[in-house]
């Protein structure tokens, strides 16, 4: 009996809910020509009934999948013979129990089966069994003593219609609130972490130091102070990256914007910017072996010929395929706000004898330039938090450069690299990612916040 | 009391599509379409929009010194018309004219003629005031500025005050120039855009139903704007308001699904109509 033929039933039984509701509020209106009398229409009876029968039955299911393989372990754990537990770490308990789900379902075994863990399967198994079919009658008990309820409640007076509004929006409103407090609860762990590395490490040596190499306090002696945690070269880095990137993107972007939407006739507008919003698509770690394997050696060679010494891990190169992977934000957002100006302001240009290009410079640009600007601080804000090119491209040492053809790091490559790999989890350099991050976090919130007031205030504009 | 093109085309329903052709071909304007001092000549102008005929062989002349009306129901092609004759149409992918239309003897739909300096020298006010997002001042600048009016700023700021005051706006503005165009209300919004077209000294002024979105006081205004207006410019104004029509203009042009009905004297066209459909649009049996 698997839980989605009982999910199947529970729908047939709501189906059926929602017919009898109907039917049982035409009937108590006194048949379909006095169906005025009723307070709403027959429909919200038959959805009343047949959330009644549903809500309440899936509910009970969602708890008996989160319990019941608890109860049903515990209850084997308490049979297993002493002797096998005894001594035991919690880690051997765990796999022996492993061993047991594994036998009862028929998986493969990772140790020879003892009787004791035969008998110990055996158990499972069968207690699992009882458990799935006490839930099918219960959940199906009551879905049926829902659809009961809502059938006894059904009469001409009851507001079925507001009743069910009220449901709906409450599940929206729980819905809604799980995103909210998922992301409440990401911050406040980030926050509550990063307190945690400020009492080791002092927030001024953290956001003005200049020398960055955590790996020191690796040693288990030197915890906290003796690790440089200086972050100023990873915003320097950061800084750098984002702004050749940017250079690229906001000319290429926003030129193709203007483009598309004032002179490409319709069929090359229709091609060109679905195209273009393909570059968006691309995923970020294509782009990154793309800049690491390609663009970089490419740069260093050309730099080799004119007579630089340019990193094999430059800033340039990674910025530059950033640059490339933003172009289509900022085209298309600009697109949109250029798309946004009214059609009279171009006729009011045309009209006093304006050519196409002086209007666009002299009327549609400052009329959407809000809006481009806006556009511009949103691509700024997933410049800086782009992960993948940089960590692939750009490199790892901590640079105070302003040196475009020397390798530098990143914020989120930092991040990166303190947490991969075995860490303890309350060392100075692990909690420091939680420091990035926030610093990070709060940076293009900030960024979001102002292009995004931005972006609405100048939609109001043309209300 | 509106009718629209759907309608229309129901009215007409009963004649087959061949008749109906032949019919719109053989409709000839009733009255005097030309001007005894001409500045514009248009003759037989056909516009399409891709297959769709929207005018159909229209004769007109706008004179100097006068104020022309076009009325007619909605969708009967005043605005596409009007939009002829300073080449606005151009913009319009798949629009297409046909004809003779002339400025002071010159073609313009001529391939050698630039359709740019030709928006200056007939200018347009549009149905709702579009001002640019721009400053009051600059504005009325912008004309001026884009055609190398003015040699210095002492000219340009007499240009923009002249231009504001025969607009009749200069006293309601003359403190606020540097605030934007925006922020004034719809008549003096209208006022502001007649200003700016004033301001490159155009030759003929087009105006597309310019009050339909102001009300009655400003609408008074910009009335007697049009009268003043007249002793400089001709004035080619669409107007859904038959009261307007007869207050503003000298004379007066029908137009019905594509074809110029009948033009006349606007008294006689208001008082003494010839032609069946512009009695029955004057006395309001539709449109
Ligand atoms: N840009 C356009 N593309 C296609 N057809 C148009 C366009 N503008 C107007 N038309 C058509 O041309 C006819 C005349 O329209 P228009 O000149 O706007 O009428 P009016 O101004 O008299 O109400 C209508 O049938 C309309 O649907
Ligand atoms: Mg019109």
């Amino acid at each position: 009996m698997y839980a989605w033929t009982l999910i199947v039933v529970l729908l047939m039984v709501m189906a059926l809910a929602y017919h009898l509701g109907r039917k049982r509020a035409i009937a108590s209106a006194g048949g379909v020509t006095q169906i005025n009398t009723l307070h709403s229409l027959p429909s919200y009876y038959g959805l009343y009934a047949a959330i009644w029968a549903g809500l309440p039955a899936l509910l009970l299911m969602g708890l008996w999948f989160g319990f019941q393989d608890q109860i049903v372990t515990s209850l084997v754990t308490a049979n297993l013979p002493a002797e096998m537990l005894d001594g035991q770490s919690s880690g051997r308990v765990g796999l022996i129990l492993n061993d047991i789900k594994n036998l009862a379902t028929g998986n493969i075994v990772s140790a020879t089966v003892t009787p004791e863990v035969q008998a110990a399967a055996d158990q499972y198994a069968r207690l699992a069994r009882i458990a799935n079919w006490a839930m099918w009658l219960a959940v199906l008990a009551v879905a049926v003593g829902g659809m009961a309820y809502a059938w006894l409640r059904t009469e001409p007076q009851m507001r079925a219609r507001n009743r069910v509004e009220s449901i709906f929006k409450f599940i929206m409103i729980t819905f809604s609130s799980i995103a909210i407090l998922t992301t409440l609860g990401i911050v406040l762990s980030v926050v509550f972490e990063s307190f945690r590395f400020f009492q080791m490490i002092s927030p001024l040596e953290f956001f003005l130091g200049t020398n960055w190499s955590p790996q020191i306090a690796l040693r288990a002696d030197q915890v906290g102070a003796s690790g440089a945690f200086g972050a100023i070269p990873l915003f320097t880095g950061t800084l750098m990256v984002s702004l050749i990137a940017m250079l690229v993107a906001v000319p290429i972007g926003l030129m193709s914007a203007i483009y598309l939407a004032e002179y490409a006739p319709r069929n090359v507008r229709s091609i060109a910017k679905p195209v273009i919003e393909v570059l968006a698509g691309i995923p970020t770690v294509v782009y990154g072996f793309f800049a690491a394997l390609t663009v970089a050696p490419l740069i260093r060679d050309l730099g080799a010929l004119a007579g630089l010494n340019v990193a094999s891990e430059s800033a340039l190169a990674a910025g530059l395929v950033m640059g490339i992977m933003i172009i289509p934000f900022v085209s298309s957002l600009s697109d949109d706000v250029i798309n946004a100006v009214p059609q009279s302001m171009r006729d009011g240009s045309y009209a006093l004898g304006a050519t196409q290009s002086e209007t666009i410079r002299r009327v549609i640009i400052p009329a959407a330039l809000p809006g481009i600007v806006g556009g511009i601080l949103l691509a700024v804000s997933r410049a800086i938090g782009e992960t993948m090119i940089v960590v692939m491209a750009a490199g790892l040492s901590a640079n105070l450069t302003a040196n475009p053809l020397d390798s530098v790091t990143t914020v989120t490559v930092q991040i990166v690299t303190l947490l991969t790999g075995d860490q303890e989890f309350d060392s100075a350099k692990t909690l420091a990612a939680f420091a990035l991050g926030l610093t990070l976090f709060l940076v293009t919130l900030v960024l979001n916040v102002i292009a995004l007031s931005i972006v609405r205030k100048y939609r109001e504009q043309y209300e | 009391m509106n009718i629209t093109v759907d309608e229309m085309e129901k009215m007409t329903g009963a004649m087959s599509s061949a008749e109906l052709a032949s019919e719109r071909h053989s409709r000839t304007t009733v009255g005097d379409f030309t001007a005894a001092d001409p500045r514009m000549t248009c003759r037989n102008v056909d516009v399409w929009y891709g297959s769709k005929q929207a005018i159909n062989g229209v004769s007109l002349d706008i004179g100097k010194n006068e104020v022309v009306s076009m009325i007619g129901p909605s969708g009967c092609g005043k605005s596409t018309f009007l939009r002829c004759l300073n080449r606005m149409n151009d913009t319009i992918d798949g629009c297409r004219v046909t004809g003779s239309i002339q400025l002071d003897g010159q073609e313009i739909y001529d391939k050698s003629l630039d359709p740019v300096p030709l928006r200056a020298q007939v200018g347009m006010v549009f149905q709702k005031p579009n001002p640019f997002p721009k400053s009051i001042y600059e504005n009325v600048a912008y004309g001026p500025r884009i055609h190398g009016l003015t040699n210095s700023k002492a000219e340009l700021d007499e240009l923009v005050e002249s231009s504001l005051e025969k607009a009749g706006l200069w006293k309601e503005v003359k403190d606020r120039l540097d605030q934007p165009g925006t922020g004034l209300s719809g008549g003096q919004q209208q006022r502001l855009c007649i200003a700016r077209t004033i301001a490159v000294s155009p030759e003929v002024i087009l105006m597309d139903e310019p009050c339909s979105a102001l009300d009655p006081i400003a609408t008074a205004i910009i009335e007697e704007l049009i009268d003043e207006l007249r002793a400089n410019y001709s004035i080619a104004i669409v107007t859904h308001s038959m009261q307007q029509a007869a207050r503003v203009s000298q004379r007066t042009a029908y137009f019905h699904l594509g074809d110029l009905i009948e033009v006349g004297e606007t008294n006689q066209i208001f008082t003494n109509p010839q032609h069946r459909l512009t009695e029955d649009y004057i006395t309001g049996r539709f449109g």
